[in-house]
Parts: structure tokens; C-alpha cells; sequence
């Protein structure tokens, strides 16, 4: 069974159709990259797999549950977790805030009378995991550092490592290279690599940076005016002269 | 049939007069995203200049007119958008909303203390009308409507010719209409977009005027009540257009005033719906349309493009402070607040300890601020009704079932904390300023439906509250309101470092990044409405033992409701240290004032105008200046040591650099 499954998904803007009978799958551990050029779609893909749009038409599919009306918050919990396109980070926090945060909404923990009763504070599990999971994306010697005191990559690391407190079993990364040079981009993916080997997550990748989901995606999914228009192992599908075409324009 | 006719025609001036503020609000909301609450006050001015030239000065209409309409309050336009708004641009939504709450409190209480305008401390009857011919009716087929009503309709519709034609035909009319769209490209495009949003702000001020100087007559009293209304009626009208659509915030207006027309002929004048009812109608409808009127409930404030440029707002400053400092405050507090009880137990004289009494009250209400407005980062406008339904279950409970009034006072903080759940719940969907502004709508209603009938608040003459048993001296009374306030600080504490308050900071900062992990934003919002809610409502109850009696006008109506709010905002909503500084204020300024001989209405003036300063320090003033103090005297104290910004050292960096972090802007390119 696949991890997820969308069928058929549409989603029109007053006339126009952003998202065209969008059907795509993710296998357990496998990372996917759905690229395409600017306007194709693939951020509206996203929120209607997150649930921040209403599809038209079509279902979600995950782990055999349909999640297509579900809330936002309660797909995180099943297992979706997702970075974003512009930062979004909690002004305020400290880095070890941003994932001990995550570490408790995972299960919707946190009821009121704890805090009350002040028993609400870190347990050593928690901590241990916060710090694993900030080991592994090296983020170790900015734990106390206020989110704001961080650049942009690592900004998008706390992003992944508040993503993944939430145990995901499928990951979802909002072009994570936008902003990034050429060298912070392959660091990414190394860590990206690093995650996908330790904790066996599902990741799906929307990116238009062409170089970046060839080193990093087993399978791709080429959306174009709302409509796949190729998919299929990364090589193949970068060898296609359709998705040249749409992709790369006059270069071919 | 021809009765109704009859109603709607009754209605129609009525619905011209909201039609204008309604345009004015969306025109300024949408060229400078100030959602402006002060076009009130600012109707109230210009028909309170009018009234002064005309009536008491005797000028001939024309020349009273043109000087209230088109000098006085264009002039009070330009003055407010140039030496406030339009340095708010980049500010948050909230802290436009709260400076434009802090000048709709003020500016009436200026007007009526300036030298020439001391008749508006009394009622003034009778404002004079801009017709010509005050007595003249005029027969439309069966119809009759007197002067003012010709005179308003003849206005609106000039004016709507006027604007329609500015748009279409001239050039700044089609910058606002750019800068509607898109302030920053049309700023690109050379266009200087402070000229025209201070263009524009002079335009809805003059409708603001328009509009104060035609409705004074239509309600035969001017008089500061019916600004409200008028104000609330404009906003629902606005909502009606969603803040954006200037031609359907206009037909709203005339809507909402033919329906009170309708509503008015046909209940039965005598009734409680008729008396209740039909004047609050505007509140009333601006409650549902917020709630229930498509695309509001799932629109989000206009964001600003740069609002994720701004820098962040710097954190407490307890965070950066070193560790000597730290221990010194507390040495220092601890000593100030043991010589401070002994003082008030102790020396004070029995006046004094009622204010005493009375601050620490209101630190315990004020508590209830930081948790909505400090934690969850929403602003209500109705933490006043939530005291008061506190002070009528304490005295109600106590009076009619003879319960012990300790027991009373609990239950009526869990009413309140009921009420504001329940109200929680359908304004969820609703952030930032449609969440502050259905709140509002709230209070207004609460006050004119809820609080006449008997059993809410118990009749006319308030209800009376017994002391405890054990507290009827006022110093025992004191020790009692000392150890509530202490417990509900350590609660609001806890719950601030608990798992709660990590949620409402997400939330807070990202919304859209704190549902992606799992936290459930209703769920949080509910529990921070309800713990406010509860607290202000056990400090009402609180109030109500003090003072004896439940007494809703002298302590929880709308107005104070706004008053708190700004006083609180303006000091630290983010601390306890602001909230008991805010009940101090409140407590011991308006005593401070009669000493030195002023009149109370100084305090709105002081607050008020303090709101402007909210804009500029979000933190709170108290938290800004504790801020600078602690990081002039740490660079005195470690002079010479460390070069400021070393690793570890707990050395103060000034702030943060401003990081490429943006917040609260859903969804990416889509």
C-alpha cells in the first residue's frame, strides 16, 4: 500500500484551473520530487495535500485513510510534516523551543491542570530526543540562540528538525533551496540524505531547482498548467523531451 | 404596504449617515491599513463645531458648514495621518487598532475641555440642521420628510457622485485606486503613496465630518452615545463590503439604516425587543456579519508585503539580563513590595487603602489582558462585560439564594469563564482585528440587551454584595484581594511556561506552522479566552465585594472595557509586572488628578494619547524602558571587560539582528 495517494485532484481559482486531475503516489522511505516551472501549480498541490486549500475535486489518500476534509493539525499528527516556502518560524523562541514544541504537539499532549500544577516542564525523553534531533541536523551550538539570530539555511534546518520531532512518516519540503547558494543548497541535501537514512522518512520534494531533486529524488513527478505531464525515475523523466521542453524552455 | 414604504424612507437618512463613515473607514483601511475607530470621534468634533458656530456664535450655516465639513475635519485628518498613521505603515494591524482605540477615547475628552466647547459637558439638545429651513416638510407623493432628512439624503448622494467621479476622471483618483491595490508597486512606480494615503485620509475625514454634522440632528441631541452607534453601524456596513468594497460598504449602510427604520415601525414601541433591540441593532448586526458573513470568516488581515522584513519584536528583558542584575532586582523588589504592604496595612489612612484595595483589584483584571492579549497575542474588547457577568453572579448569587459570598464569587468567575468560551468559540475563525472588532460588538450588545434585564444585573438599582465573614474590615478585605491576586499571578505564570503558553507563542508567531505540527490553534484559543475570561470575571465579582454592589456603569461599561485595554497594552501586556503597573494606573492616576485640581476626564486624554506609544513599543512601556535601563547599566557594569556581543558572557546585545524570518504569511507563492 502505498504511504500517499492522491486521485484525481482539482482546484480552480474563480475560472481558472490551477490543479488538473493531479494524481500522484509516495511509497514508504521513498524520496519524490515534483518539480515544475513557476505557476505550475505546485504550491497549490501542497496545500491541498495539507489541507490549507479545499480541493474541488479528488481524494487524499493516507495510509489507507482518507484525509481529504481533515484539518490541518490533525494530518500533522497522523504523520505529515511539512517546512515552508518563506520561513515560517516562531518569533521569540529559542531553537530548542522550536523542536520541544513540536516534540509535545505531536500527540496533542499538554493538558491544562499539568500546567497548572507546574508539572509541565521538559522530561529527560524529551530533552534526549530534542538534542538527537538537533545533533543530526547540526544545529547543536545554536539551541539557545533566539530563532532570530540565525541565517536563513539554518533557519530552514530548525524548520526540518521542528518538522521532524513530529515523527513524520512523510515529509513534505516546500522549496527548500529558494534563497539558498549553491553550496547551502548541497549541505541541505546531504542532511536531507542523512534523515532519509536514519529515520527511513518519506520525503516529498517541490522544488524548481533542477540540480538539487536530480541528487536527491528517486522518482519525479513534472507538473506543468496544473497537469502532470510526466513521472517516472529521475533520469528517465530528466531525459524526456516534453519535460525539457516545458522545464527548460529553449535550452533543449 | 404604504406603511412600510413609510419605514424604509424613515430609515434611508439614517442609512446615508453609516453609508459615509463606512466608505470613509474602508477607503482609509484599505489605502493605509489603519482600520480607523477615531472617524467617531471625529464625526463628534465636526458636528460639535458646527453646533458651537451656529448656536452659540451665531454664524450663518454656509460659512459654519464649510469650516466644520471641509477645513476642521479634512485638517483633523491630514494632522492625525501625518503625525501618527502614517509612521504605523509597517506596524502591526494591532497596533494600528489600538492607537486609533487610544484617539477614539481621547479626542472627544480634548474637545470638551478646550475653553469654548464647555457646553458639551451637558446634554446639548437641538443641534442645529445645514438645511436652511429647520421647520420645512416636504410632501413626496404620500411621503413627508422634514429638512434634515432632504438634506442628508441630498449630501450623500453629492458625495457619492463626488467620489465615483474623483475615481473615474482625475489623477489622484486613480493613484488611491493603485494604492488600494498595491501601496508598495504603485510606490515603484514613482508614485509618492504617502501623498496619497494622506490625500485620502483627508477625504474620509471630511465624510467622517459629513456624517457627524448631518446625524447630530436626525437623533435631535448631540450627544456621544449616538457616535457609537453611528461608528458600530459604519463598521458592520464595512464588514458587509469585507473591508474592501467600498459600493457594498455603501449599500450596507443604507441597509442597516432602512432596517432599523422597519424594525423600529413594527415592534411594539413599548416592549423589551423594541427598547432593547431596535438602538442596538447596529451591534447586533455586526456581531453576526462577523461571524457568519461569507469571506470574512476565513479571511485574514490584508498582509503587508514587508511585515515579514520588519524585525522581530525583542524579547523580554529578563532574557538577556545578567545574572547579578537579576538577583539585585529581586533583592531590590522584594524589598520594595515588603516596605509597600507594611505601608498599605499598616500607615495608610482608610481612603488610601480603598485605592490600595482598588489597584490590587485591578491587577488581578488587568492578569486577564495578559493572558489573551500578552499570550495568545488577540485583542479583546470585552473584558469588561466578562467582569461584570463575575460581579452580577457574585451579588446575584448572594442576594438571592443567600450563599456565602466567597463561594458566589468563584462561581461567578466560572460564568464568566463559560461566557468567554462560548464566545470563543464562533469568533475562532476570526483573527487580529475582526476578532477584536467582534468582540466589541459584543460588549455593545451585552450592555444594551443582556445587562437591562432583571435577571442579569438584578434592575435598576445595583445589587448588594456583603463582605466575607471573615474580611468585612477593609484591612482584612485587602490581606484577601493581596492573596488572589498572588495566586492568579502564579497561575497565569505557570500557564505562560506550560505547555499552553509554548502553544499560544507558536501560534502567535505562525499559525500556519504551528497547526503543521500538530497543535490545535481552537483548542488553545479556547482554553487562553476562557482563563481571561475567568480571571476578569473574579476580579469583578472581586469589585463588587469591595464596593459593596454590583454597580455595571461605573465600572465595566464598553468604554472602560476600551480604556483597559489600551492602559494595559500601553504599560506591558506581556508581564505581571505590567498588569499590577496598569492597576496602579488606573487605581491611583484619576486620584492624582483631583489633587492637583483636574478634571477625571484627564485620564482618558493621558491614556488614550499613551496608546500612540504602543505602536512604537509593542512590548509595553515598562518593558521597553526595563529593557534600556538594563542595558545601560550592564555596559556600565561591564565596562572595559568584554567588547559588547561576547560569547556567553550574559553580555546584553542590543537586539537581535533582524533575521530573513517572516512570519504569518500563509501559504507561500499560492
Amino acid at each position: 500500500m502505498s504511504l500517499l495517494e492522491s486521485t484525481g485532484v482539482c482546484k480552480r481559482f474563480s475560472g481558472i484551473t490551477a490543479l488538473d486531475d493531479v494524481s500522484i503516489t509516495v511509497e514508504p522511505g521513498e524520496p519524490v520530487g515534483l518539480i515544475g516551472p513557476n505557476g505550475a501549480g505546485k504550491t497549490t498541490f501542497f496545500n491541498c495535500l495539507l489541507g490549507l486549500l479545499r480541493s474541488d475535486e479528488g481524494r487524499v489518500v493516507f495510509n489507507g485513510r482518507d484525509i481529504t476534509r481533515m484539518p490541518v493539525y490533525k494530518r500533522a499528527r497522523l504523520g505529515f510534516g511539512r517546512t515552508f516556502q518563506r520561513v515560517e518560524l516562531f518569533t521569540g523562541m529559542t531553537v530548542r523551543d522550536h523542536l520541544f514544541v513540536a516534540e509535545r504537539a505531536r500527540h496533542g499532549a499538554g493538558r491544562f491542570w499539568k500546567d497548572v500544577l507546574n508539572l509541565a516542564g521538559p522530561t529527560s525523553d524529551e530533552r534526549e530526543r530534542v538534542d538527537h534531533t538537533l545533533d543530526l541536523l547540526g544545529l547543536l551550538d545554536v539551541a539557545d540562540k533566539p530563532i532570530e539570530s540565525l541565517s536563513l539555511g539554518r533557519a530552514r534546518l530548525v524548520e526540518m528538525g521542528r518538522a521532524l520531532m513530529t515523527e513524520p512518516q512523510l515529509l513534505l519540503l516546500d522549496e527548500p533551496s529558494s534563497g539558498l547558494d549553491q553550496s547551502e543548497t548541497m549541505e541541505l541535501v546531504g542532511t536531507l540524505q542523512a534523515v532519509q537514512r536514519e529515520r527511513g522518512t518519506a520525503i516529498l520534494l517541490v522544488e524548481h531547482d533542477v540540480e538539487m531533486v536530480q541528487a536527491f529524488a528517486s522518482r519525479l513527478y513534472v507538473l506543468d498548467f496544473g497537469i502532470v505531464i510526466a513521472s517516472g525515475p529521475t533520469a528517465e523523466v530528466m531525459g524526456d523531451d516534453a519535460v525539457r521542453k516545458a522545464y527548460l524552455g529553449e535550452l533543449v | 404596504m404604504s406603511d412600510l414604504a413609510n419605514y424604509v424612507i424613515l430609515g434611508i437618512p439614517f442609512g446615508c449617515v453609516f453609508a459615509l463613515v463606512a466608505v470613509g473607514l474602508v477607503l482609509t483601511y484599505k489605502t493605509s491599513g489603519v482600520f480607523n475607530l477615531a472617524f467617531g470621534a471625529q464625526a463628534f468634533v465636526s458636528a460639535a463645531v458646527f453646533y458651537n458656530t451656529v448656536t452659540n456664535h451665531d454664524w450663518p450655516l454656509l460659512p459654519a458648514f464649510i469650516l466644520s465639513v471641509f477645513i476642521v475635519a479634512p485638517l483633523l485628518g491630514l494632522i492625525l495621518e501625518r503625525a501618527l498613521f502614517r509612521h504605523l505603515r509597517t506596524a502591526p494591524a494591532i497596533a494600528k487598532l489600538v492607537t486609533s482605540l487610544g484617539l477614539l477615547i481621547a479626542i472627544p475628552e480634548i474637545v470638551k475641555l478646550l475653553p469654548d466647547f464647555d457646553f458639551l459637558q451637558s446634554s446639548v439638545f437641538n443641534p442645529p440642521t445645514i438645511w436652511p429651513n429647520p421647520f420645512a416638510y416636504y410632501h413626496f407623493g404620500d411621503y413627508v420628510l422634514d429638512g434634515n432628512q432632504v438634506a442628508t439624503i441630498i449630501s450623500t448622494v453629492a458625495a457619492v457622485l463626488f467620489l465615483s467621479g474623483l475615481f473615474r476622471y482625475t489623477t489622484i483618483g486613480l493613484q488611491m485606486r493603485a494604492v488600494v491595490e498595491s501601496p508598495r508597486m504603485t510606490e515603484l512606480a514613482g508614485i509618492n503613496a504617502d501623498r496619497v494615503s494622506a490625500f485620502s485620509w483627508m477625504l474620509s475625514s471630511t465624510f467622517a465630518g459629513l456624517a457627524g454634522v448631518l446625524l447630530a440632528p436626525l437623533f435631535a441631541q448631540l450627544a456621544a452615545p449616538n457616535f457609537t452607534i453611528l461608528l458600530i453601524a459604519a463598521i458592520a456596513a464595512a464588514a458587509f463590503g469585507r473591508l474592501t468594497s467600498i459600493p457594498l460598504a455603501f449599500s450596507g449602510g443604507i441597509l442597516l439604516g432602512v432596517a432599523q427604520g422597519v424594525l423600529g415601525g413594527y415592534l411594539p414601541s413599548d416592549s423589551i425587543l423594541s427598547n432593547g433591540l431596535r438602538p442596538s441593532l447596529p451591534f447586533v448586526a455586526l456581531f453576526l456579519l462577523l461571524l457568519f458573513w461569507p469571506g470574512l470568516r476565513q479571511r485574514r488581515e490584508i498582509v503587508d508585503p514587508l511585515s515579514g522584513v520588519d524585525p522581530p519584536p525583542p524579547g523580554l528583558s529578563a532574557g538577556q539580563r545578567m545574572r547579578l542584575l537579576t538577583y539585585t532586582t529581586w533583592v531590590l523588589g522584594a524589598v520594595v513590595i515588603v516596605v509597600g504592604l507594611y505601608v498599605a496595612l499598616f500607615v495608610v489612612s482608610s481612603f488610601w487603602l480603598l485605592i490600595i484595595t482598588r489597584a490590587v483589584i485591578f491587577s488581578l483584571i488587568f492578569l486577564s489582558i495578559t493572558v489573551i492579549t500578552g499570550m495568545a497575542g488577540q485583542i479583546s474588547l470585552c473584558q469588561a462585560s466578562f467582569a461584570a457577568v463575575g460581579s452580577f453572579g457574585t451579588a446575584q448569587l448572594a442576594q438571592r439564594f443567600d450563599m456565602p459570598v466567597l463561594l458566589t464569587m468563584v462561581i461567578g468567575a466560572a460564568m464568566a469563564a463559560v461566557v468567554g468560551a462560548l464566545l470563543a468559540i464562533p469568533a475562532l475563525r476570526l483573527g487580529g482585528i475582526f476578532l477584536a472588532l467582534a468582540t466589541l460588538a459584543f460588549a455593545l450588545m451585552f450592555e444594551s440587551i443582556f445587562v437591562p434585564l432583571d435577571w442579569v444585573s438584578g434592575g435598576v438599582l445595583p445589587t448588594k454584595v456583603p463582605r466575607p465573614t471573615l474580611f468585612e474590615g477593609d484591612r482584612a478585605f485587602l490581606f484577601l484581594t493581596l492573596g488572589l491576586l498572588v495566586i492568579v499571578a502564579i497561575l497565569v505564570i505557570l500557564v505562560r511556561k506550560g505547555t499552553t503558553g509554548r502553544y499560544l507563542d507558536a501560534l502567535r508567531g505562525s499559525e500556519t506552522a504551528a497547526t503543521s505540527i500538530g497543535i490545535n490553534p481552537a483548542r488553545a484559543r479556547i482554553v487562553a479566552f476562557a482563563l481571561s475570561a475567568g480571571i476578569a470575571g473574579l476580579g469583578g465579582g472581586l469589585l463588587a465585594i469591595q464596593e459593596n454592589q454590583a454597580n455595571f456603569t461605573a465600572n465595566f461599561g464598553v468604554l472602560f472595557g476600551l480604556l483597559w485595554l489600551v492602559i494595559v497594552v500601553t504599560i506591558g501586556a506581556r508581564t505581571v509586572e505590567g498588569a499590577v503597573q496598569a492597576g496602579l494606573a488606573i487605581a491611583f492616576v484619576p486620584e492624582i488628578l483631583k489633587a492637583l485640581g483636574l478634571s477625571p476626564a484627564y485620564q482618558f486624554i493621558l491614556f488614550g494619547l499613551g496608546a500612540i506609544t504602543y505602536a512604537k513599543h509593542p512590548e509595553g512601556i515598562l518593558e521597553y524602558n526595563k529593557r534600556k535601563s538594563t542595558e545601560t547599566v550592564q555596559r556600565w557594569l561591564t565596562r572595559g571587560k568584554q567588547p559588547p556581543g561576547g560569547e556567553d558572557g550574559g553580555v546584553v546585545r542590543a537586539r537581535p539582528e533582524p533575521a530573513p524570518v517572516a512570519a504569518g504569511n500563509p501559504g507561500g507563492e499560492s
